[in-house]
């Protein structure tokens, strides 16, 4: 090649700008394609709420929506209606010296309505997304208050039998597993004394 | 280029016809042929470890034609899936032994890759100069890793479900950034259609790409350095008059033989594996995968395939998420790095002390444990020992510097020396 008359320093700022100029568009080109991976239209405007009908609920007694009424976003919905004797344990020092958030600190995990010792709108319903915060497995109900493999001083909560990790009946994760928060709490509603929507949020605090 | 003599039969002399019109036009593809075949060197002291190479390219196109047969019977939407690969084992002619070759070459792979890793590691293989083979040789583990997750996602069972659920949401444990990237990966707000569509594409059409180019990568850097060999002797130094190694023979046909011999006995065992026991007691195929997807109710016992279980085990281990999927992530990318950690001045372990002999044997038994502690439900002491058995997994690599180098070693010979 030529080298006479060469303006070598121009060569290199066209150079630079060329490869400057068609880095960009490489990026604005992958832009779709990157963009194709997200939730397409048809699948974001799947998540109509749900109501639920709760006077048939007795006492310690679990709903899954889902299993037992229609799903709401896919994933599988608890309504647990708590005892006296467990809205108790929920308070006991003891217990929740266990726990890892025990005042459910962590925003992302409950509306702001839920952000109290029950976890909910009502002490006794416990409404509840019933997948481990861990990696997504759907955890075990064991209310009862025994001895288990797990735990030696089980007080009744959830059990994630993939990877080991507890919660309490609020949902409050145990300290020493591998589920770093909360079950998450989703927006819902008492609509009357006998149904509650899940997917919508209490307007005022209670229903 | 000297040209093909025709031989005196009519046959081979059409064939020495059409080798010197190719040769006229492309003189170097014989280059070629004698670079990787017929004048590439190998050591004459290779052993029954040295098989797994080339039974490893044997499973790769037994999994790529296998694949491309199931593809045109396989349909990748949820709602046809789990049906449409049992129409394969049920109702297509044949289709029961293809979908089972695919299936049980998957785990063949592994076993295969895991003996050719391992005789890596004993023989000293990934030492100066040949690091960038082990560098892309890693790599190609590592997108095998994904194409086995991906590919097992495909006959949407139960396990393809949860295992999915579990891995994508693996992602989400990265600060900031994790949450939208689970929903980008899975392209919806769980795992479904979408998500099994988008699988179906990368399984088949660009992990396998990838792979295709790695595999020549490795095959080019290793012909490039020469192979290594069970005495980590140097052949190059000790060449004849026409610049052979004196402890060289040719790949073509010795080991070409030899590999040929080796792929028998691995068909008999794989053969033997596709048609008497083609789940392999739940460790190939697992029981639950019987059972289409459901995303409301979670199996009582989660666990990968066998290949996996070392690292899930690890995963499992760490009482925090991140740190978990951090430690799990690390477990394999240390291996990135062993060429570096690994100071000894000899290559093989036939020339190390008993410090180094003695570890490498702790970190299989510790390999094996964690594989089998992957397998069972979680209890303490199970996570406990699993807790243990990772701890030493990461020391036998943190700790190779030092070991390495403080172990006696034996003089290397110059030649291959006689055995027996």
């Amino acid at each position: 090649m030529a080298e006479q008359g060469v303006n070598g320093g121009r060569r290199r700022f066209l150079t630079a700008t060329t490869a400057v100029v068609g880095g960009v568009g490489a990026i604005f080109v992958a832009i779709p394609f990157v963009q194709t991976f997200q939730p397409s239209a048809k699948a974001r405007s799947a998540g109509a709420p749900v109501t639920v009908d709760i006077s048939k609920l007795e006492e310690g007694q679990m709903l899954r929506i889902g299993a037992d009424v229609p799903q709401w976003r896919g994933q599988p919905i608890w309504i647990l209606k708590r005892s006296p004797a467990m809205l108790q344990e929920l308070d006991n020092a003891e217990h929740l010296e266990r726990l890892r958030d025990p005042q459910s600190e962590v925003v992302d995990q409950q509306p702001d309505y839920a952000k109290n010792a029950a976890r909910s709108l009502r002490p006794e319903y416990a409404v509840l997304v019933g997948i481990c915060t861990h990696l997504g497995c759907s955890p075990l109900f064991e209310p009862e208050v025994k001895p288990q493999s797990f735990d030696a001083d089980w007080k009744g909560g959830f059990f994630c039998p993939c990877h080991g990790s507890k919660f309490d009946l609020a949902g409050r994760v145990y300290q020493g597993v591998p589920a770093p928060t909360n079950l998450l709490v989703p927006p819902y509603r008492f609509d009357d004394e006998r149904h509650i929507t899940i997917g919508l949020s209490a307007a005022e605090g209670a229903a | 280029m000297a040209s093909v003599n025709p031989g005196n039969g009519k046959i081979s002399g059409i064939v020495a016809g059409v080798s010197n019109w190719v040769t006229e036009r492309a003189p170097s593809m014989g280059g070629a042929y004698r670079k990787h075949l017929s004048e590439y060197w190998a050591p004459k002291n290779f052993n029954i470890f040295y098989f797994f190479g080339s039974l490893a390219m044997l499973v790769l196109v037994n999994q790529l034609v296998t694949g491309i047969w199931l593809t045109m019977n396989y349909k990748p939407s949820a709602a046809e899936a789990f049906n449409s690969v049992e129409y394969i084992m049920r109702d297509v002619e044949w289709g029961w032994l293809i979908r089972y070759m695919h299936s049980t070459g998957s785990s063949a792979f592994f076993i295969v890759v895991y003996l050719h890793m391992f005789r890596a590691l004993i023989y000293g293989s990934y030492q100066k100069p040949r690091e960038l083979v082990w560098v892309l040789g890693t790599l190609i583990y590592l997108v095998l890793m994904a194409e086995a997750f991906l590919g097992y996602v495909l006959p949407y069972g139960q396990m393809s479900y949860w295992g999915a659920q579990v891995i994508t949401s693996l992602f989400g444990a990265i600060p900031v950034v994790g949450g939208a990237l689970v929903e980008l990966i899975r392209g919806d707000y769980l795992i479904s259609d979408a998500t099994l569509n988008r699988f179906f594409a990368l399984h088949v059409v660009a992990l396998p790409l990838v792979l295709l180019l790695l595999i020549a990568l490795h095959l080019a850097a290793l012909h490039e350095v020469g192979s290594n060999n069970p005495d980590g002797v140097d052949i190059k130094k000790i060449k004849d008059n026409n610049g052979k190694p004196l402890d060289g023979i040719a790949f073509h046909p010795y080991y070409t033989v030899k590999d040929i011999f080796g792929a028998g006995v691995f068909l008999l065992l794989f053969a033997f594996v596709i048609f008497f026991a083609p789940m392999f007691g739940g460790l190939f195929l697992e029981y639950d995968n019987f059972i289409p997807a459901n995303p409301l109710v979670t199996p009582e016992h989660i666990k990968p395939v066998w290949y996996f279980t070392p690292f899930y085990a690890m995963l499992r281990a760490i009482p925090d998420k991140l740190l978990g999927v951090v430690v799990m992530g690390a477990a394999v990318m240390i291996l990135f790095a062993v060429p570096w950690l690994d100071r000894s001045p000899v290559k093989s372990y036939r020339y190390r002390g008993l410090l180094s002999k003695l570890l490498l044997a702790l970190f299989v038994v510790v390999f094996i444990f964690l594989g089998y502690a992957g397998y069972q439900p979680s209890s303490q002491l199970m996570t406990l020992l699993a807790q243990i058995a990772t701890a030493i997994y990461f020391l036998f690599f943190f700790t190779m510097p030092f070991w390495t180098r403080i172990d006696s070693v034996k003089p290397v010979p110059a030649r291959v020396p006689e055995h027996g």
